[in-house]
């Protein structure tokens, strides 16, 4: 156990500033501060005001995680943090302090990948992760299918988005309903009480031609809004807990109909589901129930570990560790769109042991894919 | 006493390390888009300049600005993270106190203006008696706004560089430099002067606009 990497994480690629600690596969402490309230009158996250934030959080929240782990600064093996992908102007908040952090106790600096950590985050629930690991992330920036034969090297994209990702039809969704921001939770909530049969909302890129592992939840957002205004145009009142659970049901129906038929065609007997949209309790039950029925193990974190958090970048740094990967140099950058094939940002300069890694994966890899975070803004 | 000072408000990566005396090491960079990049880099260069390692440093000497958002950040979290470690104090200077210091290289005594480059047409700018007393808090305002205000005085940086027509007499250094910051902290902490918070001088609100109603989508 204590020869376990003691590594500490830190976490801003959006509204959170979190920090975590971790040894090996051990959550120590968990630390967050959450700028969400001061985004909900704007209907979305603003950039500018979550950069802000980080920035008063950052110190106070790296503190309160050693305090909370009981460990010292002096004693850990590693300083991991979100390189990205993610909002710059907040990710740089995040980076800046890891450098100095890292620098100034004279640890190794890990820069990773934001969703990477969402998958490796699992291991401090339900211990190391099956190699290879079938993922499906969704949350209000990303919605990938991601297959990971090794989560520090080699990550693999099936598929992803093509419009918005799946928080972001919530919380679209929650808006025409007038229900607030961030809209998950309280859809979620409502749709217990309503009948996801009463609507039938078209189900994207489901048809036989239609490309097996990406989504659309665009047409979807249209459509109920358009359902809803009819309603009002007639001047009958909206059903809001059936527009609730019929609408929750078409997201949850492709995103676990697709990610259970991700595992059969890659022979994967394992699905780990993360990102702030799993923690909606449809999503859990439903990829519970198809799992089962496909014979295949179903591995989701708590909620407090799927939505964004500095544990999990602490795991992926620790896994790092455990497995020799090469740190970052301290000119690392934050990179907005870093695509999801570098779990982590190797240095140059630093005697690695995974040169046979590098040329493999490297940065020979196109930057095609679907960039997570979704560039146009959340309140138009 | 040994001061390490960083400015990142300004175009500027700057980095400085001040023994009470003289200048040990000092590392400037000009690019605006790379402060992240280039910082630690800087510092780590510096210290291994002035053959001295960061345990050894008694204070943090950090300008909070007036700068544009990103850059700025860089720098602070960067000097609040090394205090926490070292358990030594960060020095807050508004970053044109540090060019208006520095002007005193370029023979200026009287009074003048400082004035940095704000992006989107305007300046930050403030006003000065000699070069260790500000009569002005920072503004940020456009050229044209202040010119009148100004005239006759010399206007030291970047900012007044940038707008002859409206600052005849605009004069350098035209950049920042973390030497003179340190140089003007160590002047400060001797004569038991206060120094700001390690928190940003935005003078900007952010760019976020509480959204409009709710746009229909069905075709009217
Ligand atoms: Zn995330």
């Amino acid at each position: 156990m204590a020869d376990e990497p003691l590594v500490l994480g830190i976490e801003t690629s959006c509204d959170e500033t979190g920090v975590g600690v971790v040894r090996g596969t051990t959550l120590l402490a968990d630390a967050i501060a959450s700028s969400v309230d001061e985004h909900a009158r704007f209907g979305g996250v603003v950039p500018e005001v979550a950069s802000r934030a980080h920035l008063e959080a950052m110190v106070p929240t790296i503190e309160r995680a050693l305090k909370e782990a009981g460990v010292s600064a002096r004693d850990l093996d590693g300083i991991a943090v979100t390189a990205g992908p993610g909002l710059a102007g907040a990710l740089l908040v995040g980076v800046s302090a890891a450098k100095a952090y890292a620098y100034a106790l004279g640890k190794p600096l890990y820069g990773v990948n934001h969703l990477a950590s969402h998958i490796c985050v699992d291991q401090l629930e339900h211990g190391p992760l099956p190699e290879p690991t079938m993922a499906l992330l969704v949350s209000g920036g990303h919605s990938s299918l991601l297959l990971a034969p090794d989560i520090t090297s080699d990550v693999r994209p099936l598929g992803a988005t093509i419009d918005d990702a799946a928080g972001e039809a919530f919380d679209k969704i929650a808006r025409v309903l007038q229900l607030g921001f961030p809209g998950g939770p309280v859809i979620d909530r409502l749709a217990r009480e309503g009948d996801p049969k009463a609507i039938n909302f078209p189900r994207g890129l489901s048809g036989p031609r239609d490309a097996a592992y990406d989504f659309s939840f665009s047409g979807l957002k249209t459509s109920v809004a358009r359902w809803i205004e009819a309603k009002r145009k007639a001047g009958e009142e909206v059903p809001v807990r059936d527009v609730a659970a019929s609408f929750q049901e078409a997201v949850v129906d492709v995103l676990t109909r697709k990610a259970v038929r991700a595992c059969k065609d890659e022979g994967v007997d394992h699905l780990m589901i993360g990102g702030g949209v799993a923690a909606n309790s449809r999503l859990r039950a439903l990829a519970q129930e198809r799992c089962d029925a496909a014979g295949i193990i179903l591995r989701v974190p708590r909620p407090g570990l799927c939505t964004d958090n500095g544990a999990m970048v602490a795991a992926l740094g620790a896994e790092m560790v455990k497995r020799n990967r090469p740190a970052s140099d301290w000119d690392l950058s934050a990179d907005s769109s870093l695509p999801v094939t570098d779990p982590h940002v190797p240095g140059t300069r630093s005697q690695g042991h995974e040169h046979e890694h590098e040329q493999q994966h490297g940065h020979s890899h196109s930057h095609d894919h679907v960039h997570e975070l979704s560039k146009d803004n959340l309140y138009s | 006493m040994l001061l390490l000072a960083v400015d990142t408000a300004t175009p500027a990566v700057t980095v400085a390390l001040y023994d009470g005396e003289s200048v040990l090491a000092e590392s400037n960079q000009v690019d605006a888009r790379r402060h992240g990049e280039l910082l630690l880099p800087s510092v780590d260069k510096v210290l291994a300049e002035a053959g001295r390692s960061l345990d050894a440093v008694t204070g943090i000497v950090v300008g909070v600005g007036p700068g544009p958002y990103t850059g700025l950040r860089v720098g602070l979290v960067t000097a609040a993270t090394f205090a926490s470690v070292l358990g030594v104090p960060v020095h807050g200077l508004c970053t044109l106190d540090g060019l208006a210091y520095a002007a005193r290289s370029a023979g200026i005594e009287g009074p003048f203006a400082v004035a940095t480059d704000a992006r989107r047409k305007e300046v930050y700018w403030a006003r000065y008696d000699d070069p260790r007393t500000r009569t002005t808090e920072p503004a940020v305002d456009r050229p044209a706004e202040i010119a009148e205000r100004l005239a006759g005085l010399p206007v030291v940086g970047a900012g007044a560089l940038l707008y002859p027509d409206h600052f005849p007499d605009a004069r350098g250094p035209e950049h920042q430099s973390a030497g003179a910051l340190a140089a003007l902290a160590a002047e400060r902490l001797a004569a038991g002067a206060e120094f700001l918070p390690p928190t940003p001088l935005y003078l900007r609100r952010p760019d976020a606009e509480v959204p409009k109603n709710y746009k229909v989508v069905t075709p009217q």
